[in-house]
């Protein structure tokens, strides 16, 4: 009986991890490193990778810049309607990216509820490279804030009232102790974060559309690709590849300083 | 220096009510059972807890009524109950988290001189988790003094450790508290350790101080069965050195001498139950089993349902704890010489 049980395990992990590698192995298979370079050697896919990775680094900032101060409060004060904020946090976790691309327009799009303002402001978000960082930034916050407010959370709240017995206020106990504390926990989140809006494709497409080095970004390029040139699309996926693999392991680093 | 407060605190279910005060040189120890509302005490007093009332030292005023000041405006030195190192920092970084106010140089000098004053310079670089709980303590130590505070505040400061490092430990801490400059006020549930720390103890019960003294006053008049019980142990102190027979015989500061079982060498606190303790008229013979046998002077004698507390001077401060038919035999009242008598088995030894 246990044996029995123990081989159905081993069977379940074995499809499981097939199934998941085998894509990945093939899509190394059929690019011969040799050939990769000259393959993105096309203007579309390099500019492409750049857009990525500036829209990416900006909606990163943000993320980082607003959800760490907001993961702090949520973890460290007890107030009304927390757990509800939390929801909406959370919500962009579970929303399909088409609804979220038309959530976004529909706020801040030209016709939009905030449209007027931002436009006085200078801010085009339809059609434009703003909208792709607004797009990205929306979609994966909350993987980033998710992972700091659970950090936060787990300090030792003695060890931050230790510091303001020393002099601290509370913004220099969040700078000096918290923050240095949950570090590991912040990069890992930040990884992740990363990883989602680099994938980023759906709320893109709809927010921005696909315009060449103005909001076609490496998954919407992808896509173009794939269409007309399909081993530049291949030499770009594994472009993508690469920097997933090497997130997944700045993570699996990250953490056991934590623990 | 004096810190004072009389402050109005809610921990959970518990209302704790207080007013206390402390002079520089004069230690107080507030000692109770857990849940007794004496951390929230200390809490208050640091500006971690809210309380209303009022709270001053050293002439500042740092309570007043509801409004008060920041923790960090207080500058109370807190020696917490798990010491709350920062794990992220070494010895000395510990140590320099509050000397931000120094210039750089100036902060790892003194940093260092706090840490070396407690013979930790050799570890100014290990982090917390490579650290011994003792020395985890004394970093702990070092970092609220170096911050030169305006009272020195201790939870339960020796409760961490294991019973090996603790009498050390004790001894290095009696004298730190009695040498600050500062008011101080520790929290413990040990009698014997607020005894031997400080020189006044609050006893605390369900949020509220039930009796105040020396430590010996305490433990010679309970004003109650809890405070009683509490106070436990008699502490004597003096030199021991080890005999033949085997005991470990103790010449008491003051004279006297009294035997125990344990070992020990040197500087030692002598702990003996009340309930241990027999009285005989004086100049009885005593032929039982009783090897230790001192001449003493009742000093006080406290009824307490059917038990008598004794307390004597014999000639250092001792409890002896009888029943009320036999303190009516021994006619026990303030001033009668008496012999206490207790077995060498019931005679604990602590580093003093």
């Amino acid at each position: 009986m246990t044996r029995a049980f123990s081989a159905a395990l081993i069977v379940a992990l074995a499809l499981g991890v097939a199934f998941l590698a085998l894509p990945v192995v093939a899509l190394l298979v059929d690019v011969p490193p040799a050939d990769l370079v000259r393959r993105l050697d096309d203007g579309a896919s390099l500019d492409a990778l750049r857009l990525s990775l500036q829209t990416t680094a900006i909606a990163l900032a943000a993320i980082v810049a607003i959800g760490t101060p907001a993961a702090y409060l949520l973890a460290t004060r007890r107030f009304p309607g927390r757990s509800a904020i939390e929801t909406v946090l959370e919500l962009p976790l579970v929303l399909p990216p088409a609804v979220a691309g038309i959530a976004l327009l529909s706020a801040f799009g030209p016709q939009g509820l905030l449209g007027g303002a931002l436009d006085g402001a200078g801010l085009e978000v339809a059609l434009t490279t703003t909208g792709v960082v607004l797009a990205q930034a929306f979609v994966a916050s909350p993987l980033y804030v998710r992972q700091a407010q659970a950090a936060f959370a787990a300090l030792d709240p003695t060890v931050l009232e230790a510091a303001r017995t020393l002099g601290a206020s509370p913004a220099g106990a969040f700078v000096r102790v918290a923050v240095p504390l949950a570090r590991p926990a912040l990069l890992s989140g930040a990884a992740l974060a990363w990883g989602r809006a680099l994938g980023e494709f759906g709320a893109t497409l709809i927010v921005a559309g696909s315009f060449r080095g103005v909001s076609q970004t490496a998954p919407l390029a992808i896509y173009e690709l794939f269409g007309s040139d399909f081993d530049a699309a291949l030499a770009l996926s594994v472009v993508l590849l690469a920097v997933s693999v090497a997130l997944l392991a700045a993570i699996k680093l990250a953490r056991p300083a934590a623990a | 220096m004096t810190l004072r407060a009389d402050l109005h605190a809610v921990a959970g279910e518990l209302d704790v009510e207080v007013s206390i005060s402390a002079e520089a040189g004069r230690p107080l120890a507030l000692a109770g059972p857990s849940g007794a509302g004496k951390t929230t005490v200390l809490r208050a007093i640091a500006g971690l807890a809210p309380a209303a009332g009022r709270i001053e030292c050293g002439g500042e005023t740092w309570l007043d009524g509801e409004t008060g000041l920041t923790p960090e405006a207080r500058r109370c030195g807190v020696v917490f109950q798990d010491y709350a190192l920062f794990p992220q920092l070494d010895a000395l970084g510990n140590v320099a988290f509050g000397l931000r106010f120094l210039p750089r140089r100036e902060r790892a000098r003194r940093a260092l001189a706090a840490l070396e004053r407690f013979g930790l310079g050799a570890r100014a670089h290990s982090r917390p988790a490579q650290l011994s709980g003792g020395e985890r303590q004394r970093v702990a130590l070092a970092r609220a003094l170096a911050i030169e505070p305006r009272a020195l505040l201790l939870d339960e400061p020796l409760s961490a450790l294991d019973p090996t490092t603790r009498g050390g430990a004790r001894r290095e801490l009696a004298a730190v508290v009695r040498e600050a400059p500062v008011p101080v006020l520790l929290v413990t549930h040990d009698f014997t350790e607020a005894a031997l720390l400080a020189d006044e103890v609050a006893v605390m019960d369900a949020g509220h101080i039930v009796q105040r003294g020396t430590p010996t006053a305490l433990a010679a008049a309970p004003a109650s069965a809890f405070v009683a019980n509490l106070t436990g142990a008699s502490v004597l102190r003096g030199m021991a050195r080890r005999r033949a027979d085997g005991l470990t015989v103790v010449a008491l500061d003051g004279g006297g001498e009294v035997a125990s079982t344990d070992s020990g060498d040197g500087a030692v606190a002598v702990s003996v139950f009340p309930w241990d303790v027999a009285l005989e008229p004086a100049g009885a013979a005593g032929h039982g089993s009783a090897r230790n046998r001192v001449p003493a002077r009742v000093t006080t004698v406290t009824t307490l349902g059917n038990r008598v507390r004794v307390g004597l001077e014999a000639p250092q401060p001792l409890v002896a704890e009888v029943t009320g038919p036999g303190a009516g035999a021994l006619h026990l009242e303030p001033g009668r010489e008496v012999v206490a008598a207790w077995k060498a088995t019931a005679t604990r030894l602590l580093p003093g």
